[in-house]
Protein backbone atom coordinates (compact mmCIF):
# COMPACT_ATOMS: atom_id res chain seq x y z
CA UNK A 1 0.00 0.00 0.00
CA UNK A 2 2.08 2.94 -0.82
CA UNK A 3 -0.79 5.58 -0.56
CA UNK A 4 -1.08 4.82 3.19
CA UNK A 5 -0.71 8.00 4.91
CA UNK A 6 -0.70 6.66 8.71
CA UNK A 7 -0.10 2.87 9.22
CA UNK A 8 -0.52 1.69 12.60
CA UNK A 9 0.84 -1.84 13.85
CA UNK A 10 0.17 -3.85 16.52
CA UNK A 11 -0.17 -1.16 19.05
CA UNK A 12 -1.01 -1.65 22.79
CA UNK A 13 -1.75 1.07 25.88
CA UNK A 14 -2.22 0.48 29.27
CA UNK A 15 -3.97 2.93 31.32
CA UNK A 16 -2.69 1.65 34.66
CA UNK A 17 -3.78 -1.42 35.27
CA UNK A 18 -5.78 -1.90 32.46
CA UNK A 19 -4.78 -3.10 29.12
CA UNK A 20 -7.01 -0.28 26.89
CA UNK A 21 -5.64 -1.08 23.54
CA UNK A 22 -5.16 -5.01 22.36
CA UNK A 23 -2.83 -4.76 19.20
CA UNK A 24 -4.43 -2.14 17.16
CA UNK A 25 -3.56 -2.62 13.67
CA UNK A 26 -4.66 -0.16 10.98
CA UNK A 27 -4.09 1.80 7.88
CA UNK A 28 -5.72 5.37 6.51
CA UNK A 29 -4.88 5.80 3.58
CA UNK A 30 -4.67 9.43 1.58
CA UNK A 31 -7.89 11.01 1.38
CA UNK A 32 -9.98 8.56 3.24
CA UNK A 33 -13.04 9.36 5.33
CA UNK A 34 -12.88 6.59 8.10
CA UNK A 35 -15.54 5.75 11.06
CA UNK A 36 -14.24 4.70 13.91
CA UNK A 37 -16.72 2.90 16.26
CA UNK A 38 -17.75 1.48 18.81
CA UNK A 39 -19.51 1.79 22.15
CA UNK A 40 -18.05 3.72 25.25
CA UNK A 41 -15.01 2.71 27.27
CA UNK A 42 -14.03 0.52 24.10
CA UNK A 43 -10.52 2.14 23.73
CA UNK A 44 -11.64 4.54 20.45
CA UNK A 45 -10.48 7.88 22.30
CA UNK A 46 -7.10 6.59 23.82
CA UNK A 47 -6.68 4.73 20.02
CA UNK A 48 -6.86 8.97 18.78
CA UNK A 49 -4.63 10.30 21.38
CA UNK A 50 -1.74 7.78 21.14
CA UNK A 51 -1.98 8.41 17.40
CA UNK A 52 -1.55 11.89 18.50
CA UNK A 53 1.61 11.40 21.20
CA UNK A 54 -0.78 12.37 24.04
CA UNK A 55 -1.35 9.11 25.20
CA UNK A 56 2.30 7.09 25.31
CA UNK A 57 1.59 3.34 23.35
CA UNK A 58 3.09 0.57 25.55
CA UNK A 59 3.94 -1.27 22.23
CA UNK A 60 3.49 -1.17 18.72
CA UNK A 61 4.65 0.98 15.49
CA UNK A 62 2.95 4.36 14.20
CA UNK A 63 3.82 5.07 11.15
CA UNK A 64 2.75 8.69 9.86
CA UNK A 65 4.42 9.71 6.14
CA UNK A 66 7.17 6.90 6.40
CA UNK A 67 8.14 8.48 9.59
CA UNK A 68 7.91 6.66 13.45
CA UNK A 69 5.40 8.29 14.89
CA UNK A 70 5.97 7.00 18.04
CA UNK A 71 9.64 8.89 17.92
CA UNK A 72 7.61 12.48 17.80
CA UNK A 73 6.00 14.84 20.40
CA UNK A 74 2.62 15.69 19.88
CA UNK A 75 3.78 19.09 18.51
CA UNK A 76 5.76 18.07 16.05
CA UNK A 77 3.08 15.48 15.14
CA UNK A 78 0.99 18.40 14.85
CA UNK A 79 3.24 20.15 12.74
CA UNK A 80 4.35 16.90 10.71
CA UNK A 81 0.29 17.28 9.66
CA UNK A 82 -2.02 15.66 12.08
CA UNK A 83 -5.05 18.26 13.31
CA UNK A 84 -7.24 17.32 16.19
CA UNK A 85 -11.06 18.48 17.10
CA UNK A 86 -10.94 16.91 20.98
CA UNK A 87 -13.85 15.59 22.57
CA UNK A 88 -15.61 18.55 24.31
CA UNK A 89 -14.26 20.49 21.63
CA UNK A 90 -10.49 22.32 23.09
CA UNK A 91 -11.46 25.67 22.95
CA UNK A 92 -9.12 27.90 24.53
CA UNK A 93 -12.28 29.43 26.46
CA UNK A 94 -9.91 32.81 27.26
CA UNK A 95 -9.15 33.44 23.92
CA UNK A 96 -11.41 35.39 21.50
CA UNK A 97 -12.77 33.43 18.27
CA UNK A 98 -9.98 34.92 16.33
CA UNK A 99 -7.07 34.30 18.91
CA UNK A 100 -8.48 30.75 18.91
CA UNK A 101 -7.75 31.44 14.79
CA UNK A 102 -5.02 32.69 14.42
CA UNK A 103 -2.81 30.59 17.29
CA UNK A 104 -3.08 27.57 15.04
CA UNK A 105 -2.74 29.56 11.55
CA UNK A 106 -0.09 27.68 9.33
CA UNK A 107 1.00 26.19 6.35
CA UNK A 108 0.87 22.61 5.80
CA UNK A 109 2.93 19.80 4.43
CA UNK A 110 5.49 21.55 1.80
CA UNK A 111 3.69 24.75 2.17
CA UNK A 112 -0.13 24.20 1.29
CA UNK A 113 -2.06 26.49 2.36
CA UNK A 114 -5.56 25.17 1.31
CA UNK A 115 -7.55 26.50 3.91
CA UNK A 116 -6.99 30.43 4.88
CA UNK A 117 -8.56 32.38 7.65
CA UNK A 118 -10.97 33.86 4.84
CA UNK A 119 -11.73 30.83 3.74
CA UNK A 120 -12.61 29.38 7.42
CA UNK A 121 -14.91 32.16 8.12
CA UNK A 122 -16.69 31.72 4.62
CA UNK A 123 -17.14 28.01 5.63
CA UNK A 124 -18.31 28.88 9.31
CA UNK A 125 -20.38 32.41 8.36
CA UNK A 126 -21.07 32.04 12.27
CA UNK A 127 -17.94 32.56 13.68
CA UNK A 128 -17.20 35.68 11.51
CA UNK A 129 -20.25 37.52 13.68
CA UNK A 130 -18.64 36.39 16.85
CA UNK A 131 -14.96 37.16 16.45
CA UNK A 132 -14.28 38.99 19.09
CA UNK A 133 -16.21 36.67 21.22
CA UNK A 134 -14.32 35.21 23.77
CA UNK A 135 -14.34 31.16 23.66
CA UNK A 136 -16.64 30.26 26.55
CA UNK A 137 -19.28 33.13 25.03
CA UNK A 138 -20.01 30.62 21.83
CA UNK A 139 -23.02 28.24 21.75
CA UNK A 140 -21.57 24.04 21.17
CA UNK A 141 -22.13 24.59 17.61
CA UNK A 142 -20.47 27.33 17.84
CA UNK A 143 -17.71 26.17 19.49
CA UNK A 144 -17.22 22.56 17.21
CA UNK A 145 -17.33 25.15 13.97
CA UNK A 146 -14.36 27.06 15.84
CA UNK A 147 -12.41 23.64 16.60
CA UNK A 148 -12.81 22.28 13.29
CA UNK A 149 -11.92 25.39 11.52
CA UNK A 150 -8.65 26.31 13.61
CA UNK A 151 -7.97 22.45 12.78
CA UNK A 152 -8.30 23.19 8.87
CA UNK A 153 -6.13 26.31 9.28
CA UNK A 154 -3.34 24.01 10.15
CA UNK A 155 -3.25 22.60 6.84
CA UNK A 156 -3.41 18.92 7.54
CA UNK A 157 -2.90 15.79 5.63
CA UNK A 158 -4.86 14.02 8.14
CA UNK A 159 -7.68 15.03 10.72
CA UNK A 160 -9.19 13.56 13.85
CA UNK A 161 -12.19 14.45 15.13
CA UNK A 162 -13.39 12.65 18.22
CA UNK A 163 -17.53 12.98 19.21
CA UNK A 164 -18.17 15.31 16.28
CA UNK A 165 -22.03 16.11 16.86
CA UNK A 166 -21.98 15.24 20.44
CA UNK A 167 -24.69 17.35 22.11
CA UNK A 168 -25.37 18.91 18.97
CA UNK A 169 -28.95 19.86 18.25
CA UNK A 170 -30.02 17.90 15.48
CA UNK A 171 -30.01 21.30 12.74
CA UNK A 172 -26.18 22.11 13.88
CA UNK A 173 -25.17 18.59 13.86
CA UNK A 174 -26.55 18.51 10.17
CA UNK A 175 -24.15 21.75 9.73
CA UNK A 176 -21.25 19.83 11.17
CA UNK A 177 -21.84 16.85 8.53
CA UNK A 178 -22.14 19.29 5.27
CA UNK A 179 -18.73 20.82 6.85
CA UNK A 180 -17.05 17.07 6.85
CA UNK A 181 -18.64 16.32 3.15
CA UNK A 182 -16.78 19.44 1.79
CA UNK A 183 -13.31 18.52 4.16
CA UNK A 184 -13.65 15.28 2.44
CA UNK A 185 -13.84 17.04 -0.89
CA UNK A 186 -11.03 18.74 -0.19
CA UNK A 187 -8.65 15.35 -0.16
CA UNK A 188 -8.31 15.88 4.01
CA UNK A 189 -7.95 12.19 5.56
CA UNK A 190 -10.31 12.46 8.25
CA UNK A 191 -11.07 9.68 11.41
CA UNK A 192 -14.37 10.41 12.77
CA UNK A 193 -15.67 9.23 16.20
CA UNK A 194 -19.68 9.96 16.48
CA UNK A 195 -22.73 8.40 17.98
CA UNK A 196 -24.58 9.40 15.02
CA UNK A 197 -24.18 5.95 13.06
CA UNK A 198 -26.37 6.91 9.93
CA UNK A 199 -24.33 9.92 9.53
CA UNK A 200 -21.18 8.55 10.01
CA UNK A 201 -21.17 5.40 8.13
CA UNK A 202 -22.65 7.72 5.30
CA UNK A 203 -19.89 10.01 5.21
CA UNK A 204 -17.36 7.45 5.70
CA UNK A 205 -15.66 5.34 3.12
CA UNK A 206 -14.80 2.58 5.76
CA UNK A 207 -16.42 1.65 9.19
CA UNK A 208 -13.68 0.53 11.56
CA UNK A 209 -15.27 -0.95 15.07
CA UNK A 210 -13.55 -1.64 18.32
CA UNK A 211 -14.43 -3.59 21.05
CA UNK A 212 -12.58 -3.93 24.28
CA UNK A 213 -9.59 -1.96 22.85
CA UNK A 214 -9.31 -4.35 19.58
CA UNK A 215 -10.31 -4.21 16.03
CA UNK A 216 -13.21 -6.21 15.36
CA UNK A 217 -14.27 -4.61 12.08
CA UNK A 218 -12.85 -2.99 9.04
CA UNK A 219 -14.32 -2.88 6.19
CA UNK A 220 -17.00 -0.35 3.49
CA UNK A 221 -19.96 0.43 5.27
CA UNK A 222 -22.35 -1.47 3.59
CA UNK A 223 -20.37 -4.59 4.42
CA UNK A 224 -21.56 -3.73 8.21
CA UNK A 225 -25.15 -2.40 7.66
CA UNK A 226 -25.36 -6.34 6.21
CA UNK A 227 -24.54 -7.86 9.44
CA UNK A 228 -27.21 -6.12 11.76
CA UNK A 229 -26.54 -9.13 14.69
CA UNK A 230 -23.31 -7.97 15.01
CA UNK A 231 -24.02 -4.34 14.69
CA UNK A 232 -26.53 -4.78 17.52
CA UNK A 233 -23.48 -6.67 19.72
CA UNK A 234 -20.98 -3.97 18.92
CA UNK A 235 -22.73 -0.99 18.53
CA UNK A 236 -26.05 -0.87 20.10
CA UNK A 237 -28.11 0.43 16.88
CA UNK B 1 0.64 63.20 59.61
CA UNK B 2 0.93 66.29 57.26
CA UNK B 3 -0.29 66.08 54.02
CA UNK B 4 3.46 66.04 52.88
CA UNK B 5 3.97 63.00 54.89
CA UNK B 6 1.39 61.11 53.80
CA UNK B 7 2.30 61.99 50.25
CA UNK B 8 6.11 60.75 50.45
CA UNK B 9 4.98 57.40 52.48
CA UNK B 10 1.79 56.84 49.97
CA UNK B 11 4.91 57.17 47.10
CA UNK B 12 6.88 54.62 49.60
CA UNK B 13 4.24 52.44 49.61
CA UNK B 14 3.10 52.48 46.16
CA UNK B 15 7.14 51.78 44.69
CA UNK B 16 7.28 49.40 47.76
CA UNK B 17 4.17 47.71 45.89
CA UNK B 18 5.49 47.58 42.34
CA UNK B 19 8.64 46.20 43.02
CA UNK B 20 6.41 43.66 45.26
CA UNK B 21 4.82 42.97 42.07
CA UNK B 22 7.75 42.31 39.92
CA UNK B 23 8.27 39.73 42.04
CA UNK B 24 4.68 38.44 42.63
CA UNK B 25 4.01 38.07 39.05
CA UNK B 26 6.87 35.60 38.40
CA UNK B 27 5.35 33.51 40.70
CA UNK B 28 1.56 33.84 39.54
CA UNK B 29 2.77 33.31 36.22
CA UNK B 30 4.55 30.36 36.77
CA UNK B 31 1.93 29.21 39.60
CA UNK B 32 -1.32 29.78 36.97
CA UNK B 33 0.24 28.32 33.90
CA UNK B 34 2.66 25.84 34.56
CA UNK B 35 0.70 25.14 37.86
CA UNK B 36 4.25 24.86 39.74
CA UNK B 37 4.28 26.38 43.54
CA UNK B 38 8.17 27.91 43.03
CA UNK B 39 9.21 28.49 46.72
CA UNK B 40 12.47 29.25 45.46
CA UNK B 41 11.70 32.53 43.59
CA UNK B 42 12.62 34.44 46.36
CA UNK B 43 16.19 33.04 45.99
CA UNK B 44 16.34 34.59 42.78
CA UNK B 45 15.64 38.00 44.19
CA UNK B 46 18.73 37.51 46.66
CA UNK B 47 20.73 36.30 43.95
CA UNK B 48 19.59 39.59 42.05
CA UNK B 49 20.87 41.76 44.88
CA UNK B 50 24.40 39.47 45.56
CA UNK B 51 24.53 40.38 41.38
CA UNK B 52 23.85 43.64 41.39
CA UNK B 53 26.69 44.37 44.44
CA UNK B 54 29.02 42.06 42.83
CA UNK B 55 28.64 43.58 39.39
CA UNK B 56 29.52 46.87 40.41
CA UNK B 57 31.92 46.35 41.81
CA UNK B 58 33.56 44.46 39.04
CA UNK B 59 32.24 46.75 36.44
CA UNK B 60 31.56 49.50 38.54
CA UNK B 61 28.89 50.79 36.35
CA UNK B 62 25.35 50.19 37.63
CA UNK B 63 23.63 50.29 34.36
CA UNK B 64 25.79 47.69 32.60
CA UNK B 65 26.08 45.37 35.86
CA UNK B 66 22.25 45.73 35.72
CA UNK B 67 22.12 43.94 31.51
CA UNK B 68 24.49 41.37 32.58
CA UNK B 69 22.72 40.71 36.17
CA UNK B 70 19.62 40.25 33.87
CA UNK B 71 21.22 38.07 31.39
CA UNK B 72 22.70 35.64 33.98
CA UNK B 73 19.34 35.37 35.50
CA UNK B 74 17.90 34.93 32.14
CA UNK B 75 20.02 32.07 31.69
CA UNK B 76 20.40 30.62 34.99
CA UNK B 77 16.48 30.25 34.67
CA UNK B 78 16.77 28.40 31.75
CA UNK B 79 19.37 25.98 32.90
CA UNK B 80 16.91 25.36 36.26
CA UNK B 81 14.06 24.88 34.29
CA UNK B 82 15.74 22.74 31.84
CA UNK B 83 17.35 20.40 34.74
CA UNK B 84 14.13 20.84 37.76
CA UNK B 85 11.37 22.59 37.08
CA UNK B 86 10.24 20.64 33.97
CA UNK B 87 9.93 17.32 35.32
CA UNK B 88 7.65 19.10 38.05
CA UNK B 89 5.00 19.81 35.86
CA UNK B 90 2.64 16.83 36.33
CA UNK B 91 3.72 16.26 40.02
CA UNK B 92 1.87 17.20 43.16
CA UNK B 93 2.86 20.34 44.87
CA UNK B 94 3.88 18.26 47.84
CA UNK B 95 6.70 17.58 45.45
CA UNK B 96 7.04 20.39 43.87
CA UNK B 97 7.42 22.73 46.90
CA UNK B 98 10.03 19.52 48.25
CA UNK B 99 12.11 20.63 44.92
CA UNK B 100 12.18 23.79 45.26
CA UNK B 101 13.14 24.07 48.77
CA UNK B 102 15.82 21.81 48.05
CA UNK B 103 16.74 24.64 45.48
CA UNK B 104 16.58 27.53 48.62
CA UNK B 105 18.87 25.76 50.35
CA UNK B 106 21.23 24.89 47.56
CA UNK B 107 21.15 28.61 46.53
CA UNK B 108 22.06 29.77 50.02
CA UNK B 109 24.69 27.61 50.30
CA UNK B 110 25.96 28.75 47.23
CA UNK B 111 25.65 32.47 48.49
CA UNK B 112 27.67 31.66 51.90
CA UNK B 113 30.06 30.20 49.77
CA UNK B 114 31.27 32.73 46.88
CA UNK B 115 29.84 36.24 48.79
CA UNK B 116 29.73 35.14 52.44
CA UNK B 117 27.56 35.93 55.10
CA UNK B 118 28.00 40.12 55.73
CA UNK B 119 25.13 42.66 55.14
CA UNK B 120 26.35 44.71 51.92
CA UNK B 121 25.22 48.28 50.59
CA UNK B 122 24.98 49.43 47.03
CA UNK B 123 25.46 52.78 45.42
CA UNK B 124 22.95 54.20 44.15
CA UNK B 125 24.16 55.14 40.83
CA UNK B 126 25.47 58.95 40.26
CA UNK B 127 22.59 60.05 37.31
CA UNK B 128 19.74 58.77 39.88
CA UNK B 129 21.46 60.16 42.88
CA UNK B 130 19.48 63.11 44.06
CA UNK B 131 16.18 64.15 45.44
CA UNK B 132 12.91 66.48 44.67
CA UNK B 133 12.68 68.88 47.26
CA UNK B 134 8.59 68.91 48.39
CA UNK B 135 8.69 71.24 51.00
CA UNK B 136 11.28 73.24 52.73
CA UNK B 137 12.87 70.36 55.37
CA UNK B 138 11.23 67.08 52.95
CA UNK B 139 12.77 66.03 49.85
CA UNK B 140 11.95 62.39 47.88
CA UNK B 141 15.08 60.93 46.04
CA UNK B 142 15.22 60.54 42.92
CA UNK B 143 16.22 57.00 42.51
CA UNK B 144 12.71 56.00 43.57
CA UNK B 145 10.71 57.42 41.15
CA UNK B 146 12.92 56.21 38.54
CA UNK B 147 12.23 52.33 40.33
CA UNK B 148 8.76 53.31 40.24
CA UNK B 149 8.81 54.35 36.70
CA UNK B 150 10.53 51.58 35.50
CA UNK B 151 7.92 49.26 37.18
CA UNK B 152 5.15 50.45 35.71
CA UNK B 153 6.58 50.63 32.18
CA UNK B 154 7.46 46.57 33.02
CA UNK B 155 4.08 45.56 33.97
CA UNK B 156 2.56 47.10 30.96
CA UNK B 157 4.66 45.53 28.57
CA UNK B 158 3.72 42.60 30.32
CA UNK B 159 -0.02 43.67 30.21
CA UNK B 160 0.80 44.13 26.40
CA UNK B 161 2.70 41.13 25.54
CA UNK B 162 -0.20 38.51 27.46
CA UNK B 163 -2.63 40.15 25.54
CA UNK B 164 -1.46 41.02 22.22
CA UNK B 165 1.37 39.13 21.19
CA UNK B 166 1.21 36.13 19.66
CA UNK B 167 3.36 34.75 22.54
CA UNK B 168 1.00 35.97 24.94
CA UNK B 169 -1.74 34.02 22.89
CA UNK B 170 0.16 30.76 23.19
CA UNK B 171 0.54 31.21 26.96
CA UNK B 172 -2.75 31.98 27.67
CA UNK B 173 -3.71 29.21 25.49
CA UNK B 174 -1.47 26.81 27.37
CA UNK B 175 -2.67 28.22 30.77
CA UNK B 176 -6.75 27.01 29.36
CA UNK B 177 -5.69 23.40 27.57
CA UNK B 178 -2.35 22.45 27.39
CA UNK B 179 -3.00 19.13 25.52
CA UNK B 180 -5.14 21.06 22.62
CA UNK B 181 -2.03 23.51 22.73
CA UNK B 182 0.09 20.85 21.75
CA UNK B 183 -2.39 19.58 19.20
CA UNK B 184 -2.24 22.68 17.78
CA UNK B 185 1.99 22.36 16.74
CA UNK B 186 2.71 24.81 19.94
CA UNK B 187 5.80 23.43 21.38
CA UNK B 188 4.48 24.26 24.97
CA UNK B 189 7.89 22.80 26.78
CA UNK B 190 9.62 25.85 25.14
CA UNK B 191 6.74 28.65 26.19
CA UNK B 192 7.11 26.92 29.78
CA UNK B 193 10.88 27.06 29.45
CA UNK B 194 11.10 30.97 28.73
CA UNK B 195 8.36 31.49 31.16
CA UNK B 196 10.25 30.02 33.89
CA UNK B 197 13.84 32.21 32.74
CA UNK B 198 11.07 35.55 32.41
CA UNK B 199 9.90 35.22 36.02
CA UNK B 200 13.72 34.39 37.65
CA UNK B 201 14.84 37.10 35.43
CA UNK B 202 12.13 39.13 37.08
CA UNK B 203 12.66 38.65 40.67
CA UNK B 204 16.44 39.17 40.00
CA UNK B 205 16.03 42.35 38.50
CA UNK B 206 13.06 43.57 41.37
CA UNK B 207 17.05 42.47 43.83
CA UNK B 208 18.99 44.50 41.68
CA UNK B 209 16.88 47.50 41.50
CA UNK B 210 15.86 47.62 45.17
CA UNK B 211 19.79 46.78 46.23
CA UNK B 212 20.46 50.46 46.54
CA UNK B 213 17.85 51.30 48.77
CA UNK B 214 18.07 48.49 51.01
CA UNK B 215 20.91 46.44 51.98
CA UNK B 216 22.08 43.32 50.40
CA UNK B 217 21.84 40.38 53.42
CA UNK B 218 21.75 36.63 53.06
CA UNK B 219 17.55 36.32 54.81
CA UNK B 220 16.69 38.59 51.99
CA UNK B 221 15.08 35.86 49.86
CA UNK B 222 12.85 34.39 52.37
CA UNK B 223 11.84 37.81 53.36
CA UNK B 224 10.27 38.64 49.69
CA UNK B 225 9.45 35.04 49.40
CA UNK B 226 6.62 35.28 51.94
CA UNK B 227 5.66 38.67 51.31
CA UNK B 228 4.80 37.32 47.64
CA UNK B 229 3.30 34.73 48.11
CA UNK B 230 1.12 37.15 50.22
CA UNK B 231 -0.01 39.19 47.13
CA UNK B 232 -0.35 36.38 45.19
CA UNK B 233 -3.01 34.87 47.42
CA UNK B 234 -4.63 38.15 47.57
CA UNK B 235 -4.97 38.72 44.16
CA UNK B 236 -5.35 35.10 43.45
CA UNK B 237 -3.64 32.83 41.90
CA UNK B 238 -2.49 32.77 38.29
CA UNK B 239 -3.97 35.96 37.88
CA UNK B 240 -1.03 39.29 36.82
CA UNK B 241 -4.08 41.84 37.49
CA UNK B 242 -4.76 40.45 40.51
CA UNK B 243 -1.04 40.49 41.72
CA UNK B 244 -0.78 44.16 40.76
CA UNK B 245 -4.03 45.14 42.95
CA UNK B 246 -2.87 43.10 45.59
CA UNK B 247 1.03 43.63 45.56
CA UNK B 248 -0.01 47.62 45.62
CA UNK B 249 -2.80 46.83 48.71
CA UNK B 250 0.30 45.45 50.68
CA UNK B 251 2.54 47.83 49.88
CA UNK B 252 0.60 50.81 51.25
CA UNK B 253 -0.60 48.87 54.07
CA UNK B 254 2.74 47.92 55.30
CA UNK B 255 3.80 51.31 54.63
CA UNK B 256 1.37 53.06 56.63
CA UNK B 257 1.69 50.31 59.02
CA UNK B 258 5.23 50.91 60.20
CA UNK B 259 4.51 55.01 60.40
CA UNK B 260 1.04 54.83 62.24
CA UNK B 261 0.65 55.19 65.67
CA UNK B 262 -2.60 54.21 67.28
CA UNK B 263 -3.15 54.11 70.65
CA UNK B 264 -5.40 51.63 72.41
CA UNK B 265 -6.03 51.47 75.85
CA UNK B 266 -2.70 53.64 76.83
CA UNK B 267 -0.56 51.28 74.06
CA UNK B 268 0.94 52.24 71.09
CA UNK B 269 -0.26 48.91 68.39
CA UNK B 270 1.52 50.52 65.76
CA UNK B 271 3.97 50.04 64.27
CA UNK B 272 4.51 47.11 66.51
CA UNK B 273 1.53 45.42 65.20
CA UNK B 274 2.55 46.68 61.64
CA UNK B 275 4.00 43.47 60.98
CA UNK B 276 1.21 41.18 61.18
CA UNK B 277 -1.36 43.77 58.91
CA UNK B 278 -0.40 42.01 55.30
CA UNK B 279 -1.40 38.63 57.16
CA UNK B 280 -4.89 40.09 58.89
CA UNK B 281 -5.55 41.84 55.36
CA UNK B 282 -4.91 38.37 53.48
CA UNK B 283 -7.23 37.04 56.09
CA UNK B 284 -9.96 39.32 56.03
CA UNK B 285 -9.98 38.74 51.99
CA UNK B 286 -9.89 35.16 52.39
CA UNK B 287 -12.94 35.01 54.51
CA UNK B 288 -14.89 36.62 51.84
CA UNK B 289 -13.26 35.63 48.60
CA UNK B 290 -11.04 32.44 49.08
CA UNK B 291 -9.97 32.69 45.34
CA UNK B 292 -8.53 35.83 46.04
CA UNK B 293 -9.65 39.52 44.58
CA UNK B 294 -9.44 37.80 40.84
CA UNK B 295 -9.05 34.38 41.22
CA UNK B 296 -10.84 32.24 39.10
CA UNK B 297 -13.12 29.16 41.78
CA UNK B 298 -11.95 26.16 41.09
Amino acid sequence: MSNALMTVKDLHSHYGMSHVLRGVSLEINSGETIALMGRNGMGKTTLIKCLLGLVPATSGDIIFREQDAKLLSTHLLAKAGIAYVPEGRGIFKNLSVKENLFLAARSGFEGRMDWTYDRVLDSFPRLKERLTHGGQQLSGGEQQMLSIGRALLTNPDLLILDEATEGLAPLIAQDIWNIIDVIKASGISTLIVDKNFKSLSKISNRCVVMVKGEIVFNDISSQLIARPEALKNWLGV
Amino acid sequence: MDAVTIFIQAMNGIQYGLLLFLVASGLTLIFGIMGVINIAHGSFYMIGAYLAWSFMGWIGNFWLGLFVGVVVAFVLGLVLEFLFIRFLYDKDHLQQVLVTYGLILIFSELRSVIWGDDVHSVAIPALLDGSIQLTENLAYPVYRIWLSSVCIVIAILMFLGIQHTRLGMMIRAGESDREMTKALGINIGLVYRFIFALGVSLAAFSGMISAPISSVFPGMGGQVLIVSFVVVVIGGLGSIKGAMVAALLVGLIDTFGKVTTLHIFGVNIFPEMAGMSIFALMALILMFRPQGIFGREH
